[in-house]
């Protein structure tokens, strides 16, 4: 009855809100309907309505999907380091980061549903009443690692709302083991997630052992990105407080694993190109192209050039402490992964195909107009859930406020 | 304590309600009992059968012709396998649409289940610098000779240790099936798979009324429909009866040879013990039972 009570009382406020709330709401919305127009054409026709063929059998979907693993991952691994350097609201920073991490895993969800040709057999992987590959197929493994992942941050971040709401002291012994686990909850994601590709030696471009190394370093550039601005709109516009040193600190981290990624991918480089095995294509694909295919160069620059922009402007101190070029920073470093987990992490595996031959591949319309339909759905939970929160956290919404209403009619 | 009595049973009649209205909606139960059919392998032989009839019914009233769906297991002490002749084939691409006939495989879009890539002499079986799209006049070409790949049924299936519903296993005669009621359509076993066997229905097939194959095996060249992988099962309906797959039986210079490997009288077996043979991508450990072997 009480979980009820606090469940309306949420609900309550997602209808109370500023008109730039609103707006915003009624953005997504609509680009949600405009996605979802392009989704139906695709759910009426069949995948044909993508680019994907035979020759790149996985391509845009599987790739955001992969890019929101690392965005999951990243946003509960900054407990650590608030943890150990005592960020002041370090509960704050645990319930914000849990959010993200839990509308991340719910958008990776609803990649993979509209990536599969038949959604309708979903249930065919639950337990009891499916057939999971489990422990044979990484794709189980993965499916299993994100459900928890998602029910870990879930119960967390409801559990620490319901306290405040119900002005109760938290039960320190059944949160901390849950957040505890939930890091390496965070990496293991990540790692299967990697691993899925990892695993596949039909696909030389990604049978590398520095492929998870990579895609954890990333993440920790992406993740991060998204909480160092949230964290600068909740401190502009909440009782949130964080001090400057914190996000600073966020920011330095952030090329520590900038770093760690660019040697990564250095020492991949070497090894393709000094040994110069027939492997080198993948790579000369991704990076200059075969022959008058060259379509993928713009995307695989644009990432380079980006995280490069964003690396030289986190290292040099006096624009990681400029708010404006570190925001700068924070949107060019996402927009860098994003490319780079999106397109080119996938579709050099596959161009050329396992017999050699290139079909080129760019993302439809229609890839394009689900992607927003599922972006949008996932900005719109994070919106109405990040409201939730912080009427709760920090505007003291709370059972008595929700009694002087009722009182009130 | 009323208030919530009635609750609960208002919530109750509305699910109920629902679930009918669901059961309704597809006219008959038909669309919802194949939505609820279970994985192949842990069905019974009675709910086999039933399904069987079911989709004999369905195809008939589709194509108004007689059709025959069979659901004939493996036959004990064999284990099939595939040698074709590189130096015999000519690229004509013959085994290819006989193939397409046979197994009912959709013509728009088009799927093929078997591949032939031209290759220059003076590099060898290269995948990086082959050509599927060769179109000359005459085959073959000076300089070139063909490498035709299909499903190579893998003893090491990549494809079925990745799926991840079982929706794809290996026959106890070796043969790599798709059970297309139950794959999801996540395509992994396409990433998975070295040889580009595994094909993806990417729109609705279609195959003309005229030429459709009525015989049929259910794990084999029965209708697919959108969202399903498929791929070549050595003609499952064909070799279980004891024929040859189509394009063992078309191909116009005899480069492809069918046997059971269990049999020490077969021609595949002589072809193993007195030519010398080879399979693409040996490095990666699928252990292909199709080899391939310069006859002359």
């Amino acid at each position: 009855m009480n979980f009820i009570r606090f469940i309306t009382g949420s609900i309550r406020i997602i209808f109370h809100g500023s008109k730039t709330y609103f707006a915003w709401l009624i953005f997504l919305l609509l680009l949600i309907l405009w996605g979802g127009s392009g989704y139906s054409k695709q759910l009426a026709h069949g995948l044909i309505e993508t680019h994907m063929r035979d020759s790149v059998s996985w391509a845009f979907y599987i790739g955001n999907f992969t890019f929101l693993v690392g965005v999951a991952a990243a946003a509960v691994m900054l407990v650590i380091p608030a943890y150990i350097y005592d960020w002041k609201p370090i509960k704050e920073i645990v319930i914000f980061g849990e959010l993200l991490a839990v509308c991340a895993v719910i958008m990776c969800l609803g990649f993979i549903i509209v990536d599969i040709g038949n959604p309708l057999r979903f249930w065919h992987m639950l337990p009891l009443i499916g057939t999971l590959n489990f422990p044979s197929s990484m794709l189980s493994w993965d499916f299993f690692v994100l459900n928890i992942y998602l029910l870990i941050n879930l119960v967390v971040v409801t559990y620490l709302l319901y306290c405040i709401f119900y002005k109760k002291e938290y039960n320190k012994s059944f949160v901390l083991p849950l957040v505890l686990f939930s890091v390496p909850m965070a990496v293991a994601i990540h790692t299967t997630t990697a691993f899925l590709y990892n695993a596949l030696p039909a696909r030389i471009f990604w049978n590398s052992a520095l492929l998870a190394p990579r895609f954890l370093a990333s993440a920790f550039c992406s993740g991060p990105a998204i909480l160092l601005i949230l964290f600068q709109i909740l401190r502009k516009t909440t009782k949130f407080e964080i001090k400057d040193e914190a996000i600073w600190k966020i920011a330095e981290l952030m090329v520590y694993s900038m770093f760690i990624y660019l040697f990564f991918t250095i020492a991949e480089l070497f090894k393709e190109f000094y040994s110069g095995t027939e492997h080198i294509l993948y790579w000369k694909y991704l990076l200059f192209g075969l022959g008058e295919h060259k379509e993928i160069i713009l995307y695989s620059w644009s990432s380079i050039i980006m995280g490069f922009i964003a690396f030289l402007l986190f290292l040099i101190p006096k624009t990681r402490k400029n708010f404006i070029t570190l925001n700068i920073g924070a949107v060019l470093i996402y927009s860098s992964v994003y490319v780079e987990k999106g397109i080119a992490l996938i579709i050099p595996a596959f161009t050329p195909d396992v017999l050699g031959q290139i079909y080129v591949y760019t993302p439809s319309m229609t890839e394009i107009r689900t992607a927003v339909m599922v972006f949008s759905i996932g900005f719109l939970l994070f919106t109405i859930l990040s409201k939730i929160a912080i009427s709760i956290v920090f505007d003291d919404y709370n059972i008595d406020s929700l009694n002087r209403m009722k009182n009130k009619k | 304590m009323k208030k919530e009595n009635s609750r609960r049973s208002f919530l109750k009649n509305i699910s109920l309600a629902t679930f009918s209205a669901l059961a309704l909606s597809g006219c008959n139960t038909e669309v919802f009992d194949e939505f609820l059919q279970k994985n192949f392998r842990t069905l019974s032989k009675k709910e086999k059968d039933k399904i069987i009839k079911n989709l004999e019914l369905k195809y008939k009233e589709k194509y108004g012709k007689e059709f025959h769906v069979s659901d004939k297991p493996a036959m004990e002490g064999t284990l099939f396998g595939y040698a074709l002749d590189l130096s015999r084939c000519v690229g004509c691409r013959k085994c290819v649409y006989a193939c397409v006939k046979e197994n009912n495989q959709s013509r728009e879009p088009q799927i093929h289940w078997i591949e032939v890539l031209q290759m220059e002499k003076e590099k060898g079986i290269d995948f990086a610098d082959s050509n599927v799209q060769y179109n000359p006049e005459k085959v073959p070409e000076k300089g070139h000779f063909y490498v035709p790949v299909q499903c190579q049924q893998c003893r090491n299936p990549q494809c079925v240790t990745v799926c991840p519903v079982k929706a794809t296993w290996q026959e106890p005669d070796g043969i790599v099936v798709v059970d297309y009621n139950w794959c999801i359509g996540c395509r992994y076993c396409m990433a998975a798979c070295p040889y580009g066997a595994r094909h993806f229905n990417w729109g609705e097939p279609t195959v003309p009324t005229e030429e459709i194959n009525t015989e049929m095996h259910y794990l084999g060249n029965r209708p697919r429909k959108k969202g399903v992988v498929e791929k070549c099962t050595f003609c499952i309906q064909r070799t279980r009866e004891g024929k040859y797959p189509a394009c063992v039986e078309i191909c116009p210079v005899g480069a492809r040879k069918f046997g059971n490997l269990l049999d020490p009288e077969s021609e595949i077996r002589y072809i193993l013990e007195n030519k010398r043979v080879l399979v693409l991508k040996q490095e990666l450990n699928t252990q292909p039972k199709f080899y391939y072997f310069f006859g002359i």
